[in-house]
């Protein structure tokens, strides 16, 4: 079983599109969203939610007012400027490391238990899909990331499948971190842009520290000739695999508006170049068909 | 209940931040171009995790510094393994086996709780260093940004960083990052106003339901520019229409203006009627400010 990510450094490059493509072309898989923060994959696999689970992470100050004296020690402790002048807590600076409430002498303070967000189990036309949802302005996304992965991985392997095919966050921070982490390769979609390459290398940076295999995908290459070649060169320097180069084509914003991977709503030529980098990626990894 | 409490004082001037729920939308765009048609301006990337607007600032960087996260590290001769600093670590970042204690500081929040309640004075604190804050300037444009190392897990100390540099004197920008989580929250807390950039597809509008939430939890003031509002669908007009978020600006998709951003080029240089709606975009946000007193 191989497992492969999708990320990119920056947002908006087509790692959800370009996951949809893999979800329709590949064989004997499992799919998992791990962009927990703003999920996007639902919404071209359109899942029968089959299982659900309540996320539990971290916990929270709550101050007893009833309790409280006012000697100020949990502002004086707290490095998040989570105690408010009325020594009430704000929430959402709050990092949830008890300081306050093991310091309080009067007992006032309690940590509480955090909902952070929840897990689906779905079937979909494709296949088994693990998403989740974390709660509005929580925290610990990496944690709900990993739980993702491990059922993905969990389903995979009790169905013998052949693919875990992972679609990342944008960033290179926790979440991103926790997508990355043992599979297989690493597939970065980079857009022809000079932010585009800017935060490919950043992410290529981090991958390199957790010695995870990497191959790219150059998106909407046509958008900008020079900086695609550009690209080219630079990763050819560094011996990473170029999948294929896919062209801008509003064909696919109209499959994202009508709920479909672009394989299923066109066999134009973003379709065409998506079959062959999957082709190429298959053999790449040494997974026969 | 008061979700968040200004740290910044009574300033005269707006503190504005972009952000968007997902990533690619143009927030970087709209932040350097709005930052660019306005005199006496700050700006500041608080995507430490990509931070991109010193491309199309370009700025002249003056002075650098690190930034540190604090992580304990024990002195052994002090320590007899009674495990207080295990029981108030809830990041589960401390384990004291056989008496002896292990610390894994990439769990670490560096919260310094360990260090208070260590009975015998046996732990300290030692810096670890987590990114680096870069300041410089364009012209009058006073610039700050954060980046975080490679390999790191927690940009808010960075982002917190960053925002330790606003000046009051100035108007301030800041590019926040994508998502829906701490970074995000951290970036934007405090602010005056936030934009919320999205594009008008069924991700675009999935995003900018769950930022709204987020930015609507803090009980920030907000409003919503469409970038490439011709490639889509209705949907996102009438979602904002329905919840009454008022659309501050349009901008539709055109090759030029993708040309013009993937050069790190300035929408405001290449296209100076843009100038004029940058600006009517921030005095539409002024006035947000006035009416709210």
């Amino acid at each position: 079983m191989k497992q492969i990510v999708i990320i990119s450094g920056k947002g908006g490059t087509g790692k959800t599109v370009i996951t949809g493509a893999f979800a329709a072309l590949a064989r004997d898989k499992v799919m998992a969203d791990c962009d927990v923060d703003a999920a996007d994959l639902h919404l071209i696999l359109d899942p029968e939610i089959k299982e659900s689970h309540i996320f539990k992470s971290g916990v929270t100050a709550f101050m007893h007012r009833e309790l409280c004296e006012g000697c100020g020690v949990c502002k004086t402790v707290c490095r998040f400027d989570a105690v408010k002048k009325d020594f009430t807590i704000d929430p959402v600076s709050c990092e949830g490391c008890g300081f306050c409430s093991f310091a309080c002498p009067q007992n006032a303070i309690e940590m509480k238990t955090n909902i952070s967000g929840e897990l689906f189990i779905s079937d979909t036309r494709f296949g088994p899909l693990v998403h989740a949802k974390l709660c509005i302005a929580e925290e610990n996304s990496g944690k709900l990331v990993s739980l993702v992965r491990q059922k993905a991985k969990e389903i995979a392997e009790e169905k013998n499948c052949k693919w875990v095919i992972l679609d990342g966050s944008p960033g290179t921070g926790c979440p991103v971190i926790a997508s990355i982490t043992g599979v297989d390769c690493a597939v970065i979609v980079i857009e022809p842009t000079l932010s585009g390459l800017h935060d490919a290398k950043r992410v290529l940076d981090v991958t390199e520290h957790f010695k995870v295999p990497v191959k790219i995908i150059i998106n909407k290459y046509d958008l900008n000739f020079d900086m695609t070649e550009k690209i080219e060169n630079w990763f050819k320097d560094k011996n990473i695999t170029i999948l294929g180069k896919i062209i801008f084509d509003k064909e696919v914003v109209k499959s994202i508006v009508e709920g479909k991977t672009i394989i299923e709503y066109s066999n134009n030529q973003v379709a065409e170049t998506l079959r062959t980098i999957w082709r190429l990626l298959e053999q790449e990894l040494k997974v026969a068909d | 209940m008061e979700w968040v409490e200004s740290n910044y004082g009574e300033s005269e001037k707006l503190i504005i931040s972009v952000a968007s729920g997902k990533g690619g939308t143009g927030k970087t765009t709209i932040a350097v171009n709005l930052a660019l048609s306005l005199s006496d301006v700050q700006l500041l990337d608080c995507d430490v995790e990509e931070p991109n607007c010193h491309i199309f600032i370009k700025p002249v960087f003056e002075s650098s510094h690190t930034v540190f996260i604090p992580v304990p590290a024990v002195n052994q001769n002090k320590c007899d393994g009674c495990g207080r600093c295990e029981e108030v670590c809830l990041y589960n970042a401390i384990a004291v086996v056989n008496k002896k204690v292990i610390i894994f500081p990439e769990l670490c929040h560096g919260c310094g709780s360990c260090t208070y309640f260590c009975p015998h004075k046996a732990i300290e604190e030692e810096k670890k260093e987590i990114g680096v804050i870069e300041i410089g300037k364009n012209g009058e444009t006073q610039f700050v940004q954060g980046k975080l190392n490679a390999g790191m897990m927690m940009s808010p100390p960075v982002i917190r960083a960053v925002k330790k540099h606003i000046n009051k004197k100035k108007t301030v920008i800041i590019d926040a990052p994508p998502g829906t989580s701490c970074p995000v929250i951290t970036a934007i807390k405090d602010t005056d106003f936030v934009i919320l950039v999205t594009e008008p597809t069924p991700f675009g509008l999935n995003d900018l339901v769950l930022a709204a939430e987020v930015v609507r939890k803090m009980r920030l003031p907000f409003g919503v520019i469409i970038n490439r509002s011709d490639l889509g669908n209705k949907k996102t007009d009438e979602y904002c229409a329905r919840e009454n978020i008022s659309v501050l600006m349009k901008i539709p998709f055109s090759k030029k203006i993708a040309g013009i951003y993937s050069r790190g080029d300035l929408i405001i240089k290449a296209l100076p009627e843009y100038r004029k709606e940058f600006l009517e975009l921030f005095k539409k946000i002024e006035q947000v400010k006035i009416n709210r007193g």
